[in-house]
């Protein structure tokens, strides 16, 4: 029990991408736009923030991580445009689109690297994100701002009852004079800028460069966070933390003499199990938005 | 469909036919590699000798003729089919399968499983290794359609939770093998391969193995489910109009839960045919083969059909066997998931071109718009 709070700098490192991914799933479905692409944009920006800052950190030192973060996050949000303008201006079938974003992110990066670093992975840089008092890393503050922002937008704000209700009912949206396609952009570009956010805290934190295994499924987890958690950025947050203490478990396990006899891979099913359980025990109340997945189209009724 | 005899050349075509609208894709998907090649200051050159060598066995390169580069093509292509196969399946019943991974997986797991501890008979073995395998794979999918059916568990989610769950349990059972390290199990007995001395020899040595066959049967009985039972007809209606077919007595719950297990039967099948065919002991998976995930994009290039599926899987299988002559053509092999990728993007916009080009009629015909189908 003791070294249990020892551990907590490395639940932080690894519930941090997680939360703030799925806090751009969140924003994204809550437009009426699912996107399953997250697990693609997450490699993206885990790519681009690695390659930027092995490239920068010699020039201006261990601060070019910030630099990094915000690099990541862009080349996310470039991406998520592909997205954005099939889901939203083509009405295209979401996840399709989202399904192919995934697939050219390992091709890109990887294709990318090859030709920057003739190997099929990043160089490595020399330091990651350095951790602050405590051994918590930044991105946990990172990943706090950002749901606490997020909330106060999306509850507070006028902005973000237009963004609900655009998931919910775009017509009634749009009867409304709420521009649903430029709030829907707008959701969808945020939720790439977080997801490339979120992939370059991965990189920096857990690794020493990129490659093809870095983020590894973390996109998917936070796509069962964002249902999990029901769509609420407080239920976000609780599911995140949860989901990552279990990956964190997998890293852990092997210094806690009880944990040692199960195999680490359990710990790695249990987000998905979790999901999927708690999926079935609140079936039958539908707690996703109503249009989530529905192209709008003007003029349709 | 049009069909007023009009002739309006390609644009017409791409509008009224899918399968000339995928073929206009995979061509844009090459053209875009390509651009991207010189782009980054290679020689696009490369991508195409690759492409010819593995398609004929013709070395431009060497001046050589070497039929294995056919041989490991067909086999490659094996489980690209069979996966497109799934997710087409379910596709066609409305569903949408991310799944294919997980239940290749674990047909994988009981496959390999079986391989090693199974009775080693020969023929027997292997026969039942891949009907376990099917049946796995059916057994995974079938879950899925029942969450669906029952308790109205989104599919994509569910599949893309199954899946891991998979891949993590696939490992917890093989790492139980006696004898198996941290990733792979001792050799499996002879009796539990798929490999065959006749169309090995056939092309020079190449891993195209008795798998081939149960792809051909495959195929076959997914043309004749879909399109000639009963069964099939109540599966397409189900996916066409799920209230419509409820209301001419089609058993929707019971569609959607067998739709689901035979989509998960083909993924199964190729898990299968992998493991057994093309290695000699069982792996301990670390990563997803990412055959489930390409099945999606096989599937949607083949618009669902057979025939469509069929070509499809091929066109991936060629581009994954290809994969390391690219490499050594200078060409980085990553390549070939762009083109899937910008394959599938290509596909999710296609309403998008198809407005397009119906504007650009549109313009020239004076304001008759042609007719979607």
């Amino acid at each position: 029990m003791i070294n249990i709070l020892g551990k907590v700098p490395t639940i932080l490192m690894l519930v941090s991408p997680i939360l703030i991914t799925a806090t751009g799933g969140m924003i994204c479905e809550r437009s009426g736009v699912v996107n399953i692409a997250l697990e693609g944009l997450m490699i993206f920006g885990a790519f681009a923030a690695a390659t930027a800052h092995f490239f920068l950190e010699p020039v201006i030192g261990p601060n070019s991580v910030w630099i990094a973060l915000l690099v990541g996050a862009c080349f996310g949000m470039l991406f998520s445009l592909i997205h954005a303008f099939a889901a939203i201006s083509l009405n295209a079938d979401q996840t399709v689109s989202g399904t192919g974003i995934n697939l050219l992110a390992n091709g890109v990066t990887i294709f990318l690297a090859q030709i920057l670093f003739k190997q099929d992975r990043t160089k490595q840089f020399m330091l990651g994100m350095m951790p602050g008092p405590g051994g918590i890393y930044p991105t946990a503050y990172i990943a706090l701002a950002v749901i606490a922002v997020v909330w106060f937008v999306l509850y507070k704000r006028p902005y973000g009852l237009r963004l609900r209700s655009c998931g919910e009912n775009p017509q009634a949206a749009a009867s409304v004079g709420i521009n649903v396609t430029s709030i829907r952009y707008v959701a969808v570009l945020a939720s790439g800028f977080l997801a490339g956010l979120a992939g370059s805290c991965l990189v920096l934190t857990t690794n020493t460069q990129f490659n093809s295994t870095t983020v590894n499924g973390h996109g998917f987890i936070a796509l069962a966070v964002v249902s999990f958690g029901r769509w609420k950025p407080l239920g976000i947050a609780g599911a995140s933390l949860l989901f990552g203490t279990a990956l964190a478990f997998s890293i852990i396990a092997s210094d806690v003499t009880i944990l040692r006899q199960f195999p680490t891979e359990m710990f790695n099913i249990m987000p998905y199990a979790i999901t999927l359980l708690t999926l079935v025990i609140f079936s039958g109340k539908n707690y996703a938005p109503l249009a989530a997945g529905k192209p709008y189209e003007k003029g349709a009724s | 469909m049009t069909g007023k005899g009009h002739k309006r050349g390609i644009r017409e075509l791409l509008l009224s036919s899918d399968g000339a609208l995928s073929v206009m894709v995979v061509l844009l998907g090459f053209l875009c590699g390509t651009i991207l090649i010189l782009c980054v200051g290679r020689n696009p050159l490369g991508l195409y000798k690759a492409v010819i060598q593995v398609l004929t066995g013709w070395s431009i390169k060497l001046g050589r003729w070497d039929i294995r580069y056919v041989g490991e093509w067909l086999a490659q292509s094996m489980p690209f089919i069979l996966c497109g196969l799934s997710m087409a399946f379910a596709a066609r019943t409305g569903l949408f399968n991310i799944g294919g991974e997980g239940q290749y997986v674990v047909g994988i797991t009981v496959a390999q499983v079986f391989a090693i501890l199974g009775p080693q008979v020969p023929v027997l073995h292997w026969v039942l290794a891949l009907t376990l395998a099917i049946l796995a794979g059916a057994v995974w999918g079938g879950i899925v359609g029942w969450l669906k059916a029952r308790f109205e568990v989104s599919e994509v989610v569910a599949t893309i939770m199954l899946n891991y769950i998979a891949l993590y349990g696939s490992r917890i059972l093989i790492m139980r093998i006696p004898g198996t390290n941290t990733y792979k199990t001792p050799d499996f007995p002879k009796t539990a391969l798929l490999g065959s001395d006749f169309l090995s020899q056939l092309t020079n040595g190449s891993l195209l193995n008795l798998g081939m066959i149960f792809v051909i049967i495959s195929v076959v009985a997914y043309w004749f489910i879909i399109e000639k039972t009963r069964m099939g007809f109540g599966l397409r209606a189900t996916g066409f109009n799920k209230e419509a077919a409820r209301c001419s007595g089609i058993p929707v719950m019971r569609s959607v839960v067998l739709s689901m297990a035979i989509a998960g039967a083909f993924a199964g099948l190729a898990g299968g045919i992998v493991s057994l065919g093309s290695f000699k002991y069982g792996r301990v998976l670390a990563s997803n083969d990412g055959y489930g995930f390409t099945g999606i994009a096989v599937a949607l290039v083949g618009n669902n059909t057979a025939v469509g599926t069929l070509l499809a899987g091929l066109l991936f299988g060629m581009l994954s066997s290809a994969q390391g002559l690219m490499q050594s053509n200078g060409i980085p092999k990553e390549i070939t998931f762009i083109i899937q990728g910008l394959v599938v993007i290509f596909i999710a916009i296609r309403t998008g071109f198809r407005m397009f080009f119906k504007y650009t009629m549109k313009a020239k015909n004076g304001g008759e718009v042609a007719r979607n189908d």
